[in-house]
């Protein structure tokens, strides 16, 4: 199964050279591994109790705006919110964990300094709508929280099992296969070693029977 | 990075009208194709920086959403609409896990 190479001692000394790294890379690798696990099971954990909590919320939401649709018509409901007061834009930012790029938000709400969020006057709107639009807007931050979590923990994901692999593929193949010819070499020199010993003896031999 | 990206919504009418209230640019669909549509755009443009849609349409644009899931923005997230929730966000959360741990170590208990 070695590698088909020449038994030299050159060729030992650099296939030995390349195992050094191999393993080295190896430790580094495994590290950087379990690391990555360990930010990635506390950043998990937190994914899925925020998406439980958005969830929740965010069903609270739709069951009040379903009730503020059902005691106004469709339309009212459509021209009260034609022209929202305020736009959220956010900032995309960078984070680098284990040199994974993660975003990171964060928001602001940009729009007349109104001290209102509600886009239309009360007269018109039932209370169910304000109510509904309010827990929307508490609810976006989260969900904005949301998105970034989940998409740092997708990414993390990635990143872990794309080092596994390399992990395995270090450990028990490159490294394997790089001992095993390793020991083929010294044996094969071993072996010639040996082979010239006898030869030497040999001919020590025939020259002292020949007689001094 | 870039000048400061928005949000969008997409999903059925019903669902996303509140979201309008509150500042996110809506992008009603009501198919399959249109959601596919609408994701394609949205992902090659840099207007936006997370993008949610309700578990409805990205069911029904799978490959479109897998495509955008690529990309590492804008940030694609699954919601429940106004018909409640499909489990996909939970489901997504799951896979993740998997890939990681190799096993599913955090929703083991709940019996699956």
């Amino acid at each position: 199964m070695e590698i088909r190479v020449n038994p030299t001692r050159m060729e030992l000394n650099r296939l030995k050279a390349r195992l050094a790294m191999a393993v080295r890379g190896h430790k580094l690798l495994k590290d950087k591994r379990d690391e990555l696990m360990r930010q990635f099971l506390v950043l998990v954990k937190e994914n899925k109790k925020l998406r439980e909590e958005v969830e929740e919320r965010l069903a609270r939401s739709f069951q009040k705006f379903m009730l503020a649709r059902a005691v106004m018509s469709a339309e009212a409901v459509e021209e009260a919110i034609m022209f929202p007061q305020v736009q959220l834009e956010v900032q995309l930012d960078v984070q680098n964990i284990m040199s994974v790029h993660t975003p990171k938000l964060s928001w602001q709400q940009v729009g007349e300094a109104s001290d209102s969020i509600y886009p239309y006057g009360f007269a018109e709107t039932s209370g169910e709508l304000d109510d509904s639009i309010n827990t929307l807007s508490e609810l976006l931050p989260r969900l904005l929280e949301l998105a970034e979590v989940e998409k740092s923990v997708n990414l993390l994901a990635d990143e872990i099992e794309r080092t596994r692999r390399r992990v395995n593929a270090l450990e028990h193949v490159m490294i394997p296969e790089l001992e095993r010819t390793v020991r083929y070499i010294t044996m094969k020199l071993d072996e010639s070693e040996r082979a010239n010993l006898t030869r030497l003896m040999k001919v020590k031999d025939i020259v002292r029977a020949k007689g001094i | 990075m870039m000048s400061m990206p928005k949000i969008a919504v997409i999903g059925d009418r019903d669902s996303i009208l509140g979201f309008k209230a509150v500042g996110v640019t809506t992008f009603p669909v009501t198919g399959p194709e249109q959601a596919k549509a609408v994701l394609r755009t949205i992902a090659g443009d840099e207007t936006y920086g997370v993008v949610f849609i309700t578990e409805q349409a990205a069911a029904a644009a799978q490959e479109a959403v897998d495509e955008f899931q690529q990309q590492t923005t804008p940030i694609l997230v699954p919601i429940p609409s106004s018909q409640g929730s499909l489990g996909l966000g939970m489901e997504r959360i799951r896979r993740n896990v998997e890939k990681a741990v190799g096993a599913d170590i955090l929703f083991g208990k709940e019996g699956r």
